[in-house]
């Protein structure tokens, strides 16, 4: 059943498929950008899909290598219990179609995802920092960007805010 | 007539909130029409510094996300490194592990209990739930020496073997126990005025709860049959006999129930767990990855050397990535590493279930009364070192 | 019906008896940041107690505490508002520090924690441990109690203006 799901994919996507491989028992596809989102709309809503929870998204900053930057989706399907990994690099530009108006939970998944790597998700209703405050500067979770962040030998001054 | 709305700021300091949460509301009267929260006063960029240290040194990290649940965020990362080494855990050392995290749950679930009770006004439970939630953090201490950060799993089984003492204060404690859930279902299960407060408050329904990721008690309580014990067992789960309580309504006293039922729940795997532990070694046999015994390295230079050298020098396990995760109190609790085969993750990535849970707490206020955020807050069960990380 | 003056009277000088008097009423406020608050409701629970030194009265406002106990480690987003907090509590007011992250930034060194709360506020007592256990918030108390009798009126206003 799980591989009859794995063949509808392919014959749907299979030029967008840029790999399939299965380690330690996780499946994961690793899509091309141009198709990822229409991917995605497909494992939520088709019938036999129905991958209905996102349960994870996340980047990875691969420094050094180009494309730079992956997003990565974890799906279950509620109905059968079947979990899936869809990868996707992107492409020169750090910036992907959002998926937040298929699961309601990439809406702060992709604000985290944007404030920490800087990935910029296009027509997210409200894409702002949700971590991290506002006038912080950088991404932390990109490589070049140390752990200690840029002024740790600084003494630490506090700007008070004024009242909203 | 022009009508404007009123905002009023909750928090970060403010003691429903249940840490440094804060909530913009937008009022109309006393009804709320928009609920942003903001979140990130508790950023201590821990999948940052994850990624600084070796496999076995990140391990401390995991306890201080979710600080009420020690135990199971020390084991999800554990199986995820495990998975990504291909260590076989041997029986007695998961069931040790399931003991131990029943016990956290149901110390996770006291303290919440209390909580809880106390923001809608039932102060009396607090002290109630807080006597036996000590008695769970006595045995922890015992076993682990920590009352909320152990830092006890260790990829490959457990730090210490459990002796006789241990067995015999588990099960002291889980007999008693069934007693004391009463005592607090007395208080609180039928008493008009906790469901007044909560019966139909903070409602959400199956499909937004899904579409939300959503996971743990909350979802549950909505009626959706997820339990990542259930549906991906690990740590010999599949070896227990025990249901998962669902709700109905997705409301904040269906919450209160399921999270009632799953403390009887833990309390028969705890008994079937200390019953049938097996004999056998606690850690697994594989010394490229696994540290030593601790009673060795303090008498051998051989397991020192082999001590300091996996811990300082970490594992090089191959290039992976995998994903694992656990039922915590709070949600399904994952680890996702990508490792580059060097000694440190490439990648470290926590997926919070309270981070999940909160997002879809605007959904659940709006248009209720400002008296309910309170109780829906308290439903949810937030911690926000985990929400922030 | 003669009155025993004599046992019924104590000299003493006003700071004596200001700082005696504060030193048992030392309200603290209600103020967790991190794992380390649980352990601060721990110790005022009934295993440890902490009315017997004269501070049960945790107070959810500033203006109303003289105890700032920064229990968890403090980011940088949340710093102005605990410097805030502080400024909003009336003197004399002291601080206690407590567990490593609020010494030290504790384990986290990383881009967003500071690395201990004496760099925005001064501290009156550092208590350690990751997490402290409740009872080392009675030592806590017990000395800055120790601090606060030794007090003389020069160093600590008795009036302030605010
Ligand atoms: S000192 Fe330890 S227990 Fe306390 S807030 Fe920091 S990490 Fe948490």
């Amino acid at each position: 059943m799980i591989s009859d799901k794995l063949d509808k994919i392919i014959k749907n996507f299979g030029t967008y498929i840029a790999a399939i491989k299965e380690e330690k028992g996780e499946r994961t596809i690793l899509v091309k950008p141009e198709a990822h989102k229409e991917l995605l709309r497909f494992l939520r809503y088709d019938e036999e899909m129905s991958y209905d929870m996102l349960i994870d998204l996340c980047g990875v900053d691969y420094l050094g290598e180009n494309p730079r930057f992956e997003v990565v989706y974890l799906l279950r399907s509620m109905r059968d219990g079947d979990r899936l990994r869809v990868k996707v690099r992107l492409n020169g530009e750090d910036e992907i179609e959002t998926v937040s108006d298929l699961w309601r939970a990439a809406d702060w998944l992709e604000r985290e995802t944007y404030d920490m790597f800087g990935i910029r998700f296009r027509n997210h209703p409200d894409l702002r920092r949700i971590l991290l405050s506002d006038d912080f500067s950088g991404h932390p979770l990109r490589k070049d960007f140390p752990a200690e962040g840029f002024d740790f030998d600084k003494p630490f001054e506090v700007k008070l805010e004024e009242e909203i | 007539m022009e009508t404007t709305f009123m905002t009023i700021n909750m928090g970060p300091q403010h003691p429903a909130t249940h840490g440094v949460l804060r909530l913009l509301l937008e009022l109309d009267g006393e009804t709320i029409v928009k609920a942003t929260p903001h979140i990130g006063y508790l950023h201590r960029g821990v999948e940052k510094l994850g990624e600084t240290r070796t496999y076995h040194q990140a391990l401390v990290f995991t306890d201080r996300l979710d600080y009420t649940n020690g135990l199971s965020n020390n084991l999800a990362y554990c199986l995820a490194i495990e998975k990504l080494a291909d260590i076989e855990i041997p029986k007695r050392a998961q069931y040790i592990r399931v003991i131990l995290c029943e016990l956290q749950r149901i110390a996770a679930h006291l303290l919440w209990l209390g909580t809880h009770a106390l923001d809608l006004g039932a102060m009396t439970v607090l002290f109630y739930a807080f006597r036996e939630r000590e008695k769970v953090l006595d045995i922890i201490e015992y076993i682990t020496g920590a009352r909320l950060t152990p830092s006890f799993m260790r990829i490959g089984g457990v730090a210490r073997d459990v002796d006789s003492e241990f067995v015999k204060k588990v099960k002291e404690f889980v007999n008693e126990f069934p007693k004391r859930i009463d005592e607090y279902e007395t208080l609180l299960t039928e008493n008009i005025i906790w469901k007044k407060r909560t019966v139909g408050i903070g409602v959400i329904s199956k499909e937004e709860a899904i579409s939300y990721g959503v996971t743990g008690p909350v979802l549950r309580a909505s009626g959706v049959y997820y339990d990542v014990r259930k549906a991906h067992p690990y740590s010999s789960y599949e070896d227990f006999d025990f249901f998962v309580p669902l709700g109905k309504n997705g409301d904040v006293y269906d919450r209160y129930l399921v999270r009632m039922q799953e403390l009887r729940q833990s309390n028969r795997i705890i008994s079937q767990a200390i019953e049938g532990i097996p004999e056998g070694p606690f850690k697994a046999n594989a010394p490229q990855v696994v540290l030593p015994e601790k009673d060795d390295v303090q008498t051998d230079i051989a397991a020192l050397i082999r001590q300091f050298k996996i811990a300082q020098g970490g594992f090089r396990p191959e290039k992976a990535e995998v994903y694992a995760s656990v039922e915590a109190p709070k949600g399904e609790l994952g680890f996702y590493i990508v490792s580059d085969g060097s000694e440190k993750p490439f990648r470290f990535r926590i997926r919070p279930p309270s981070f999940l849970n909160l997002s879809a707490l605007p959904r659940m206020i709006e248009g209720q009364m400002v008296a309910d955020v309170i109780a829906t807050i308290g439903s949810i069960d937030i911690v926000l070192g985990e929400i922030d990380r | 019906m003669g009155v025993d003056i004599e046992r019924n009277i104590v000299v003493t000088s006003i700071e004596k008896l200001v700082n005696w008097g504060r030193k048992y009423s030392v309200w603290p406020l209600t103020f967790g940041l991190a794992c380390c608050a649980l352990e601060f409701i721990v110790a005022g629970s009934a295993t440890i107690d902490m009315a017997r030194f004269g501070s049960e009265v945790a107070r959810p406002s500033p203006r109303q505490a003289d105890l700032m106990l920064v229990a968890g480690t403090l980011t940088k987003k949340m710093a102005p508002m605990v410097k805030r907090i502080y400024e909003q509590m009336a003197e004399p007011k002291w601080v206690i520090a407590f567990g490593s992250c609020a010494c030290t930034g504790g384990i986290f060194k990383s881009y967003n924690v500071v690395q201990g709360v004496d760099q925005i506020i001064p501290v009156d007592v550092y208590v350690p441990g990751c997490p402290p256990r409740p009872e080392s918030f009675l030592t806590a108390l017990i000395k800055l109690q120790e601090k606060i009798e030794k007090e003389t009126v020069k160093e600590r206003k008795l009036i302030t203006a605010p």
